[in-house]
């Protein structure tokens, strides 16, 4: 088991946000978890990263509980998270950026290679490796938030919303990257409001609804159940 | 022409001291949004390193500003320590008023220390004096030309330090957005303490090469001083590097030729600038707007 969270909750003051959730996810799966608006998502990755702590519960990583443990150290354990709205160095070049996704590593040599099969995935990239991030458009800054985050190596990506704010053919574009990235070995948490795309591509996928599991399995099963339908892809 | 070359050399030799002092500033701002206002005494508290440095090792110009630099660098790094991280998530009038009263430590505790004290003292010579007669007429000492090649020297490092190195690398991703930075595997806390320490040893230097030039120091020299520096960050747009050198230019020379002037003059100058462009440009020279794509 690559991911297994048992029971997790996140509150912010006297309001629970996550209430009691748990999950896992096996080597080499994408697993999605969907959900509104304020369902707790954006907090359940947040907590596996460090950033918010967790009220109760446990994050075991390859066995290992990650409660209490600073975000950097969660990184360095092989935890790569991709936030929120990107969040990429505005400031910095588009290299700079990708130089950070690989802050915690030492070998030179391969974090070049790194670069350059990242410019390979991203040729956009490759054209602007000069240029501040803060100039890029959204969809770019995307592309340097993957890229990013597939320079550190990591063994789990976690990804929170890729797709949002960005045009269908570009959201179409993170998703088959997610792909490609799976099948060079990295085991991915997706979360994701555009719950038609995320269950395409998932294994197995989990329903969320105000801090609360509601649904969960094979992410083709799930595509398919009517209230999924109703609720989340709108038809 | 020669006594405007003559002021100039002034101006110049102030400004980089007063942008030495000011990049403290600016960079602890620029990573965590705190006008840290006991940064002026790191000064003084450098200048008297050195000058118990001259005291008791002898006039080592190297080993005085060396240890100049490295004694406020430690001590910053244990005043953000145990003053300023406690605060780091309260709101950020808790920290700046901790930060005065960490300053109003700092220039009474040593004042009442036997070997310290109040008054003023004569800071000892660190090199021997020699004047150079340039072409044009104006002459330039030996201080001068030590001053301005060490202030920028050290700029120079500071600059290849924060654009071409990892640690710099991290220094602008924290500036950013520290948990965008903590997601890359950067230990925060770890970083802001390599900021306080540049900074101070930045002003500590300056503590020394000022008083070099105007050798007599006390325990409150760093109000002034850390105040003029503070208005330069200000002038070249508070959290910009370059900003802090240029403002502290700036600063230096407009002094100069300000006391020159009439002597009076040169006191009020800062101020002049700073309600200058708090009007008609408050985020300063090269103070950039943040702009942040969604
Ligand atoms: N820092 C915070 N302080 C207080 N409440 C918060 C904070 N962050 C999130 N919340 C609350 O916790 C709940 C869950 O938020 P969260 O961001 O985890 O939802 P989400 O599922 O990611 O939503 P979205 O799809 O809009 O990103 C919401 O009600 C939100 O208002
Ligand atoms: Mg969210």
């Amino acid at each position: 088991m690559m991911l297994d969270v048992k029971d997790l909750r996140v509150a912010y003051g006297a309001i629970e946000a996550v209430k009691g959730v748990s999950f896992s996810v096996e080597k080499g799966e994408i697993v999605t978890l969907v959900g509104a608006n304020g369902a707790g998502k954006t907090s359940i990755l947040r907590a596996i990263s460090g950033l918010v702590p967790a009220k109760t519960g446990e994050i075991l990583y390859k066995g290992r509980n990650l409660v209490g443990i600073p975000p950097h150290d969660i990184v360095s354990a092989g935890i790569t998270h991709v936030p929120e709205g990107r969040l990429v160095f505005p400031n910095l070049t588009v290299e700079d950026n990708l130089l950070l996704g690989s802050y915690i590593r030492e070998d030179t040599a391969a974090i070049a290679e790194d670069m350059e099969r990242v410019f390979s995935l991203f040729s956009r990239l490759k054209e602007r490796r000069h240029q501040e991030a803060g100039t890029l458009s959204g969809g770019e800054q995307q592309m340097l938030a993957v890229g990013r985050a597939l320079m550190g190596r990591g063994t789990l990506m976690i990804l929170d919303e890729p797709s949002m704010g960005l045009a269908p053919i570009l959201v179409e574009e993170v998703f088959r990257t997610i792909v490609e990235v799976r099948k060079s070995g990295m085991t991915i948490l997706l979360v994701e409001q555009n719950a038609n795309m995320a269950l395409a591509i998932a294994d197995r996928g989990y329903v969320l609804e105000t801090g609360r599991i509601v649904l969960s399995g094979k992410a083709s099963d799930l595509a398919a159940m009517d209230e999924v339908r109703a609720a989340y892809l709108g038809r | 022409m020669r006594e405007t070359l003559q002021l100039l050399i002034y101006g110049v030799q102030l400004g980089v001291i007063y942008a030495l002092i000011a990049l403290g500033y600016t960079m602890v701002y620029g990573i965590i949004n705190l006008i840290n206002f006991a940064h002026g005494d790191l000064v003084m508290i450098g200048a008297f390193v050195a000058y118990f440095a001259a005291e008791l090792l002898g006039a080592n110009f190297p080993l005085a500003i060396f240890l100049a630099m490295l004694i406020p660098a430690c001590l910053s790094v244990a005043i953000e320590r145990l003053a300023y991280r406690p605060l780091r998530d309260k709101p950020r009038l808790s920290a700046l008023i901790t930060a005065i009263g960490v300053s109003i430590f700092l220039e009474n505790f040593p004042r009442m220390l036997p070997f310290i004290g109040p008054n003023y003292r004569p800071f000892p010579m660190l090199i021997p004096f020699k004047n150079f007669t340039l072409p044009t007429g104006a002459v330039l000492n030996s201080i001068q030309i030590v001053n301005i090649l060490v202030s920028v020297a050290l700029m120079v490092a500071l600059t290849y330090i924060v654009h071409r190195t990892k640690v710099g690398r991290a220094m602008r991703a924290v500036s950013f957005n520290k948990d965008a930075a903590s997601l890359m595997g950067i230990n925060v806390n770890r970083i802001i303490a390599v900021t306080f320490f540049l900074g101070a040893a930045l002003a500590g230097a300056g503590g020394v090469l000022y008083s070099m030039t105007y050798p007599m120091i006390d325990v409150l020299m760093g109000i002034w001083l850390g105040t003029k520096a503070f208005i330069a960050a200000v002038l070249g747009g508070i959290g910009s590097v370059p900003g802090a050198m240029l403002g502290g230019l700036i600063m230096g020379i407009c002094e100069v030729v300000a006391t020159a002037l009439y002597s009076e003059l040169g006191y009020g100058s800062g101020f002049v600038i700073l309600i200058l462009i708090l009007l008609f440009r408050p985020a300063g020279l090269l103070g950039k707007v943040k702009i942040e794509k969604v």
